[in-house]
């Protein structure tokens, strides 16, 4: 065993073309994957965590090359997996395996579980039957359950019983890493808890690296050495598991940590509340991708407005941006708010409506700021929408939405990607290193 | 209605399907209160009946195959059990109201979510086409729709998961209902946009007073806003009582169990081994007895045990255990309350003032501390990792006969 890392990963890439008409222009790209770097040594395992839609499937298949990435490299053992030719790569499989989600649909309901956990085997060339049988054999009793089992079909098992046997399927042909896609999601939480100590004794006994792909923050915490938080396709926060639960440092995983539901009835609520979904990986927003629903968007120098409240005009910027707004539906909402006719509404119960769509206060504390947004309010009743975004464009620039932040290191030894840790930018986070997170003070946030 | 009755009351509730293995008995005597405005949690797992349960009071189940029996289901002084079909339809979707899982079902693809809105308004009101369509845009910017109004001309696939969730719920509160059953709202949905939705619940909660019935297999989500909890367990009732009396002093070996297996809380989670028992033929005694590591014989024989008190202080249950060490079956027998000296017979079915728990350690001559400290015991020691029950059932057997013989009679529970 050497020092090296069995997995270097570096800048990965997964982008869909979106194409239109018969001769399949390109038209966009889906930028599922969007330049991911880890390591992954000998033995350990890595937790990647995100929302569904972040691109953490794609991570995974794009790895092990069951689709094809579109940039970046990965070193396996030293070798370029990206540039394996069929040959190698059917040897690259031998050392890497998938676990899948489902276990009901990743058997074939016509094989018994016996030929399917050992079809790898199979694949990989061995053609001994009794060999291949007494491997068979061996594995399912490992995972828990009796060598009989072995002729019986899928059917027969209970969910945790088929994840059971995927794992031994994962392990038939004795790889250095498995790639495990949120394989206690389906099963009920007693359940779960047997699957998750099987695969620590089994990382105990084979001595295999695993990269484990879940939603759930509270399994993850379990299993997993080191967690990549994963937000639109790109890692924001990488570090040692107990170091990113006992001090986040990115208020994307401030936020994922504190909606995890705490099974204490007398610690409720507060918490940071996300307001919105993610946003389309097909146009990710610029700068910092998180910055359309961050609660601790960074404001400008000179400008010192209630965090709620300029979180709200970033939002209100953002769609103006984006979508735009809708005055004709913002004209209906505040008439049937007032009771009246749409026709007799006047401009500023419109604008009082937009304020309160957003949650913008009726007026801004600060008063330069207070009279750019009453001006960029006017002008997109005028319908004048450049003319809005160049008002607010001056007094209300971030440096979250202009550009991308890098990977600094924090406080607390690991990096994160997020500016508030970036020594030349004039902010500082609003927690203190060291604190979890579990229940701050209640934020307004909106999105 | 006098104030102090429930809003709901099921008593006794029997749910059975007939299929060609035989009768599967989803829900097999399950009782439960929700009074005016507090949220009650049915959970359990996969297969423990919470989803038949909440389906049987509004006999959304069709029949057949399936068959709805109770005593009674008393809902605002009317028994639903023996409502015609016809008045219960004025129940449906009005006083009463469901949420389901996964809002993509729950809503038709071919309609405007408005136009399905209107629709759900115009059928609990007469209220006119405008008057609907204004409710309708009121109804989706009070659940958080952004643009309410721009939105109301949207189809269901012009909307995220957690946004199609918040138009099912607008539209489960067109028809102002007295009772919310929410039937794992939240189990589709990412994380952050669960927490958006419990939130939203709460809040119209204590808006619009509804009562809320949520069914969940996560106990982070009962944590977070339950006001009391049932736990079910192949079809029965294993526990009930206050969020604070389930999660701090967590009674039945059934709901420890299920706590134990919480992943990401500092422990170690500890799988509960074993696994559900035939619906078809359900084994005697406890349901949960096969998977028991406290189980004894009298788990073992007769019916599910009675709903016992749970001591307020479990801690003080030390060395008491009664005269009464004859465990045979007659303090198992659901049908029978418990001797006058133990005091802690049987609460009556649906009565959930009290903390109680279906289990024999908390009946007449049982000992909490069997299930109480053997639970302390095993924590310490990290529980045992094996995955069969039957090595760790002899760690509790022997102790209840020890703690009868060497308490003193009639002291501890009685004076409860």
């Amino acid at each position: 065993m050497s020092d090296e890392p069995l997995v270097r990963v570096r800048g990965l890439e997964k982008h869909y073309p979106i194409t239109e008409g018969v001769l399949r222009r390109e038209v966009g790209r889906v930028r599922a994957v969007d330049g991911i770097s880890f390591d992954l040594r000998r033995g350990e395992t890595l937790g990647i965590v995100g929302e569904s839609g972040c691109g953490k499937s794609t991570a995974a298949t794009t790895l092990l090359r069951l689709e094809e990435p579109t940039g970046g490299s990965v070193l396996f053992d030293g070798e370029e997996v990206t540039a394996f030719d069929d040959g190698e790569l059917t040897r690259f499989r031998r050392r890497a395996q998938l676990v899948f989600q489902d276990p009901a649909s990743s058997f074939d309901p016509r094989m018994t579980v016996g030929e399917s956990v050992g079809e790898p085997l199979v694949v990989h060339g061995m053609r001994d039957r009794d060999r291949r049988r007494a491997i068979v054999e061996d594995l399912v009793e490992r995972v828990g359950l009796s060598a009989a089992d072995c002729d019986r079909y899928p059917h027969e098992f209970s969910g945790g019983q088929k994840q059971r046997l995927g794992i031994a399927r994962a392990l038939v042909v004795n790889p250095d890493l498995i790639v495990a896609d949120e394989p206690t999601s389906a099963l009920d939480v007693s359940v779960q808890a047997e699957i998750l100590r099987l695969i620590e004794r089994v990382q105990d006994e084979f001595g295999v690296a695993i990269v484990f792909i879940s939603h759930d923050m509270g399994v993850v915490r379990e299993v997993c050495d080191r967690v990549a938080v994963m937000y639109l396709g790109e890692f924001v926060e990488t570090a040692p598991t107990e170091d990113l639960f006992e001090s986040p440092q990115h208020p994307y995983t401030r936020a994922l940590l504190s909606s995890i539901p705490e099974p204490d009835p007398r610690r409720r609520g507060g918490g940071v509340e996300l307001r919105g979904d993610v946003p389309s990986p097909s146009a990710p927003p610029s700068g910092c991708r998180f910055h359309t629903r961050c609660p601790d968007v960074i404001q400008p120098s000179g400008l010192d407005l209630p965090q709620p409240a300029w979180r709200a005009v970033v939002s209100f910027r953002h769609r103006l941006a984006t979508r735009g707004l809708d005055l004709a539906a913002a004209r209906e909402f505040a008439a049937a708010e007032r009771g009246v006719d749409p026709g007799a509404v006047d401009d500023d119960a419109v604008a009082a409506a937009v304020r309160d769509e957003f949650g913008i206060p009726p007026t801004l504390p600060d008063p330069g700021a207070e009279s750019t947004l009453a001006a960029a309010l006017e002008a997109v009743l005028d319908g004048d929408r450049p003319a809005a975004l160049d008002r607010l464009s001056g007094t209300f620039e971030t440096v979250c939405r202009e550009v991308e932040p890098g990977t600094h290191p924090t406080g607390t030894g690991h990096e994160a990607a997020c500016h508030l840790h970036d020594p030349t930018v004039d902010a500082e986070p609003p927690w203190r290193d060291g604190e979890p997170v579990d229940r701050e003070p209640e934020s307004a946030v909106d999105g | 209605m006098s104030r102090t009755d429930p809003l709901l009351r099921v008593t006794d509730l029997h749910t059975r399907f007939r299929t060609d293995e035989g009768v599967v008995r989803a829900v097999d005597g399950v009782s439960f209160t929700v009074r005016a405005g507090e949220t009650v949690c049915l959970v359990g797992e996969s297969g423990s009946g919470k989803t038949v349960a909440s389906e049987s009071i509004t006999r959304l189940i069709s029949t057949p195959p399936g068959e709805i029996e109770a005593d009674s289901i008393y809902f605002k002084g009317r028994d639903l059990a023996t409502l015609p079909t016809s008045q219960l339809r004025g129940v449906r979707g009005g006083e009463i109201a469901h949420v389901f899982q996964n809002p993509q079902g729950s809503l038709n693809p071919v309609y405007s979510v408005g136009w399905q809105l209107v629709e759900a308004i115009q059928l609990h009101s007469d209220a006119s086409r405008s008057a609907a369509r204004e409710r309708a845009i009121e109804l989706l910017d009070r659940v958080g729709i952004p643009e309410a109004t721009a939105r109301f001309d949207d189809y269901p696939h012009e909307f995220s998961g957690g946004m199609k969730q918040r138009v099912v719920i607008a539209m489960a509160l067109a028809g102002e209902p007295d009772l919310l059953i929410a039937d794992e709202p939240t189990t589709a949905l990412d994380v952050t946009i669960q927490a958006q939705i419990l939130r939203l619940l709460g809040d119209l909660q204590a808006e619009f007073g509804m009562a809320v019935l949520l069914i969940t297999h996560d106990l982070g989500v009962v944590a977070q806003v339950a006001d009391r909890v049932v736990v079910l367990y192949a079809g029965k009732v294993m526990e009930r009582g206050s969020v604070y009396d389930v999660f701090e002093a967590p009674a039945h070996p059934y709901t420890r169990a299920l706590l134990n297996c919480l992943p990401g809380r500092g422990k170690r989670s500890q799988p509960i081994g074993g696994s559900l028992p035939d619906p078809i033929e359900p084994p005697p005694g406890c349901r949960f007895a096969p998977r028991c590591p406290y189980a004894v014989d009298a788990c073992r024989a007769g019916d599910q045990p009675a709903e016992y008190d749970v001591p307020a202080d479990p801690g003080d249950a030390d060395g008491e255990g009664g005269a009464d060490h004859d465990r045979g079956g007659g303090s198992v027998d659901a049908g029978q309350s418990g001797n006058g000296s133990a005091g802690a017979g049987r609460s009556l079915p649906g009565d959930e003032v009290d903390h109680v728990a279906s289990c024999v350690h908390y009946g007449p001559g049982g000992d909490p501390s069997v299930v109480v400290d053997g639970g302390r015991a095993r924590e310490e020691s990290d529980g045992p990792t094996g995955d069969g029950p039957g090595g760790a059932a002899g760690g509790g057997s022997g102790k209840p006969t020890d703690g009868g013989s060497g308490g003193p009679a009639g002291d501890g529970r009685a004076d409860r």
